[in-house]
């Protein structure tokens, strides 16, 4: 199974890949810029994300909220999100408005710095602070997603600190920081276009041109400082949470082999065998047998500098102690380690990353995506169509073999989260407590 | 391809393209037949990637249990693929991945569902052993015992996850208590440990029967071989009809009222707001949808736009009609920095009554009717989102040609209708306001907007009195 594609560059640098598919009018735009919370300065943490929340307010020829409505009045479905090193924008649209939806990014690319007005930033900032405290703040294990990056990378890494950013850091983004952020990054040799479904390649290719193509190339972005990190960590870090959580849970991460390197494959077959699906190794042993975890899955983050993470992400059944669920975990783990896989295993996780890889093709924003994310980690969008070969050429042995090199006590960290006693308590103590409603 | 355009002294366009005339699209065709013993079969072959997608539906959804039973539908379900006479559980999800079939079981309020996604190459096996999950379950003691103790977790979790707990008390308020909308989808604390392994042999003897279910078959499948590989597995599935399952769904009061669940030190309230809405068969589907479209379903929405963008009061409000063979609620859901939740839910309210006053001008009106129309191949791009579309039809009993005219049903919609069904359908006076968070921070400004008596609860739902 191939995607068809076809690659151009503009003179301004702006990669382009385009992928023809007719079965339905809809067609799909997606860009990536390559910029996340890795670029944000000091003092400036979860300023990426606010920005990509920016570019929803308009730009020079687009009036404050008018892209959501001219996408949804074009019949077409859209968002962004922001990741450690990189931010996406993407529709998909009736075929019939591909033009619409490049002018849109276009116009923000090129001109968004006259339409942001500082009413606009601390509207956005108060709904970024909402959107910390709903997934966050308000959520019981919501601090994992930036506890486990400051744990497993160094202080001063790039990925170390809190992607959606401190409630301080975002009080003090100012415009000035966003004219900044917007020349330095916001830039067509910063950026991938990608565009996969029903239009003629030709016209495509001019509307490109035609509403890209003017718009200057940046005048380069400031290196990172080094992303580079040994393979292990060399030692065992753990942090213990208590939080407002009714049971335990442990996020164990492992430094494992960076995305689009041959070793990221076979970490993700490995992944899939410990946490994908019933059949893997924790849902049989953990969730079946020993009735130890409740959930219990594994994942990667592929992250294609310094160093990416393999997850066990397992939460504990009621009853079952911290303790207990880390020392099972960690059992299961260094059976891996020490017996390896087996070929049944293999062939189960291969077959089922064939299936999910297949699914996810069929969906146009999927696909635009997915050549996107090839396209700005690796600089090759047809790597997509070598995926299969590659799950498939992964062998037993070599998945024990990483499992034997990245799963020992020098490569872990473990965050756990405890229920904290407190606010239950009080809860239950207010049950024969003095009435707090307004009884009216 | 597009109108003309002036360029700016940067070069770049200034005008917004225009768009052609879209191109044609047509549902994917489907066939649709029904098997001597009752079973329905749908196939509809798509043939753009090499995957199928299965959807077995059965009228065997929660709201067909009996009092006392309340999860059973959900946990027979998940038995399914627990162990069959022949295999256990292990056994039947090691098979299953080894082919690359991606499976699952569950039961909503109306119907159970058996679903799979497979590559075409092993569809033919994977249905086999598809159907003897189906037809031959064995419901081991121990599996059950411990996906019961699963939803405990799950409803031990949802204590301290606002967003759930909000969803749950929502209901529980709305509701009375005879019906069972005013409890648990998947059963509460009490029902689930009482639910037995003969329970579910019970349940699954009485609902789960060919007349009444259809296997939908969407993908790389023929129709000939879609419907010859249905009579094979499953021609020979025997007995009748279960019994037709009549929902309640009574509101609990008809005045309004305010629902503290204790959250101490929230720093967000979850805040819901609504009432008893309409069943999926009503005559007036196609004006509420678009109604709620203008009102809180879309991100341009009236709602949005106050809450978000006017106020930033929230990352984001949205309603829903929740559509159900019953009347499922209709519901304003939103989480808001806690020193604004009566300020939210004044601005929720008035939104509700503005909407009631006057009609929307035709420019509101196109946004929702263009989205939906716009949208509507988009959602029918994957062979599982095609499959769930198909199942819908049969669970709803629409008829054969609802995709066909989907968008022209949108597009008759009227700036009249809306105002119509916004008067006849929402209902101000009997609004509930369920509010997850701090009872310090919020209960006085709530009993001061004078919506209605406030009560405060523990997580649990119990009355602080």
């Amino acid at each position: 199974m191939q995607v068809p594609i076809v690659t151009f560059r503009l003179p301004n640098g702006l990669a382009v890949t385009l992928s023809e598919d007719h079965t339905a009018p809809i067609v799909a735009v997606n860009l990536w810029y390559h910029v996340g919370s890795a670029n944000e300065r000091p003092g400036r943490t979860g300023f990426a994300h606010l920005f990509e929340h920016m570019l929803f307010q308009g730009s020079a020829h687009v009036g404050a909220n008018e892209h959501f409505e001219i996408v949804q009045r074009a019949g077409g479905t859209l968002n962004g999100s922001t990741w450690l090193d990189r931010t996406n924008y993407f529709e998909t649209v009736p075929s019939n408005q591909l033009a619409t939806a490049l002018w849109l990014e276009a116009d923000r690319m090129g001109q968004l710095l006259p339409a942001m007005t500082q009413q606009k930033l601390d509207t956005q900032r108060d709904v970024v602070k909402n959107e910390r405290r709903w997934s966050v703040d308000n959520q019981p294990y919501g601090t994992w997603w930036e506890r486990l990056p400051a744990l497993a990378f160094p202080s001063e890494h790039p990925f170390h600190h809190s992607l959606i950013g401190s409630m301080e850091d975002l009080s003090g983004a100012s415009l000035e920081d966003i004219a900044q952020f917007f020349t330095t990054y916001y830039t067509p040799d910063n950026a991938v276009l990608s565009i996969a479904g029903d239009f003629d390649p030709g016209e495509a290719r001019a509307l490109v041109e035609q509403f890209f193509g003017p718009i200057p190339r940046g005048a380069g972005k400031p290196p990172l400082p080094p992303m580079e990190l040994p393979a292990h960590f060399g030692k065992w870090d753990r942090q213990v949470v208590p939080d407002a959580v009714m049971l335990p849970r442990l996020f164990l991460a492992f430094r494992s082999p960076v995305f689009g390197s041959d070793a990221h494959h076979v970490a993700t077959v490995l992944a899939a065998i410990l946490g994908t699906g019933k059949g893997s190794r924790f849902q049989r042993a953990l969730v079946r047998e020993r009735e130890i975890a409740s959930e219990a899955s594994a994942f990667l983050f592929d992250l294609a500098k310094g160093s990416d993470l393999l997850v066990a992400d397992v939460t504990a059944r009621p009853g079952v102690s911290a303790e207990t669920l880390e020392s099972e975990v960690v059992r299961e783990i260094d059976l891996v380690r020490t017996a390896g896989v087996t070929d049944d295993e293999v062939q189960r996780a291969v077959a089922l990353l064939e299936t999910a890889l297949v699914s996810s093709l069929q969906s146009a924003g999927d696909r635009a995506d997915k050549l996107s994310m090839f396209a700005t980690y690796l600089g090759d969008p047809g790597l997509v169509n070598e995926q299969m070969e590659r799950y498939q050429r992964v062998t037993t042995a070599a998945v024990s073999e990483l499992a034997r090199e990245m799963l020992g006590e020098d490569n872990r960290v473990s965050l756990v989260y405890l229920p904290a006693e407190t606010s239950l308590d009080r809860g239950a103590q207010a049950e024969v407590g003095e009435p707090v409603g307004a009884q009216r | 391809m597009t109108a003309p355009r002036t360029t700016s002294s940067t070069g770049a366009s200034t005008t917004r393209p225009q768009p052609g005339p879209p191109r044609d699209y047509r549902f994917p065709f489907f066939e649709r037949i029904v098997l001597d013993n009752g079973l329905g079969i749908i196939v509809a072959p798509v043939r753009k990637l090499p995957i199928v997608s299965a959807v077995l539906t059965v009228d065997a959804g929660a709201a067909s249990e009996a009092p006392g039973t309340y999860g059973v539908a959900q946990l027979t379900a998940r038995m399914l693929l627990e162990g069959t006479r022949t295999r256990t559980g292990d056994m039947l999800s090691e098979q299953f991945e080894r082919w690359g079939a991606a499976v699952g079981a569950s039961a909503d309020w109306d119907a159970a569902m058996l679903s799979m996604t497979v590559l075409a190459p092993h569809l033919e096996k994977a249905m086999s052993l598809f159907a003897e999950v189906l037809l031959e379950p064995a419901f081991p003691e121990r599996e059950l015992s411990r996906i019961k103790a699963e939803r405990l977790a799950d409803l031990l979790q949802l204590r301290t996850e606002p967003r759930g707990l909000a969803d749950e008390m929502f209901s529980r308020f709305l509701y009375d208590a005879s019906s069972r909308y005013a409890s648990p989808e998947h059963g509460d604390v009490a029902s689930v440990k009482s639910i037995d392994r003969a329970a579910v042999e019970r349940f699954y003897q009485a609902r789960y029967r060919p007349a009444g279910a259809t296997l939908i078959l969407v993908g790389d499948v023929g129709v000939s071989e879609g419907v010859t590989l249905a009579q094979r597995l499953l021609g020979g599935w025997s007995g009748g009809a279960a019994a037709a399952s009549v929902v309640r769904d009574a509101p609990a009061r008809g005045t309004r009222a305010v629902h503290i669940v204790r959250k101490e030190e929230a720093p967000q309230s979850e805040i819901r707001v609504g009432h008893v809405g309409l069943p999926r068969g009503h005559p007036d589907y196609f004006p509420a949808v678009i109604l709620n479209g203008l009102l809180g379903g879309l991100f341009s929405s009236r709602i949005n736009l106050n809450l978000r963008e006017v106020h930033a009061y929230t990352y984001g409000a949205h309603s829903s009609f929740d559509w159900r063979r019953g009347a499922g609620p209709f519901v304003v859901s939103t989480a808001v920095k806690s020193d604004v939740t009566a300020e939210a839910a004044r601005e929720i309210l008035l939104e509700i009554s503005r909407i009631r006053a006057d009609a929307v001008s035709e420019d509101e009106l196109t946004l929702a009717t263009s989205y939906l129309d716009g949208v509507f191949p988009i959602r029918y791009e994957t062979t599982d989102s095609i499959a769930r579309a198909l199942a819908a039809l049969t669970v709803y009993e629409l008829p054969n040609d609802y995709f066909d005219n989907y968008r022209a049903n949108i597009r008759r919609v009227t700036a009249m209708d809306v105002l119509h069904a916004a008067d006849k359908y929402l209902h101000p006076d009997q609004l509930q306001l369920v509010v997850v968070g701090d009872p310090a921070v919020i209960a006085a400004p709530l009993a001061a907007l004078e919506i209605g008596p406030v009560s405060v609860y523990n997580a649990e739902g119990h009355p602080e009195r």
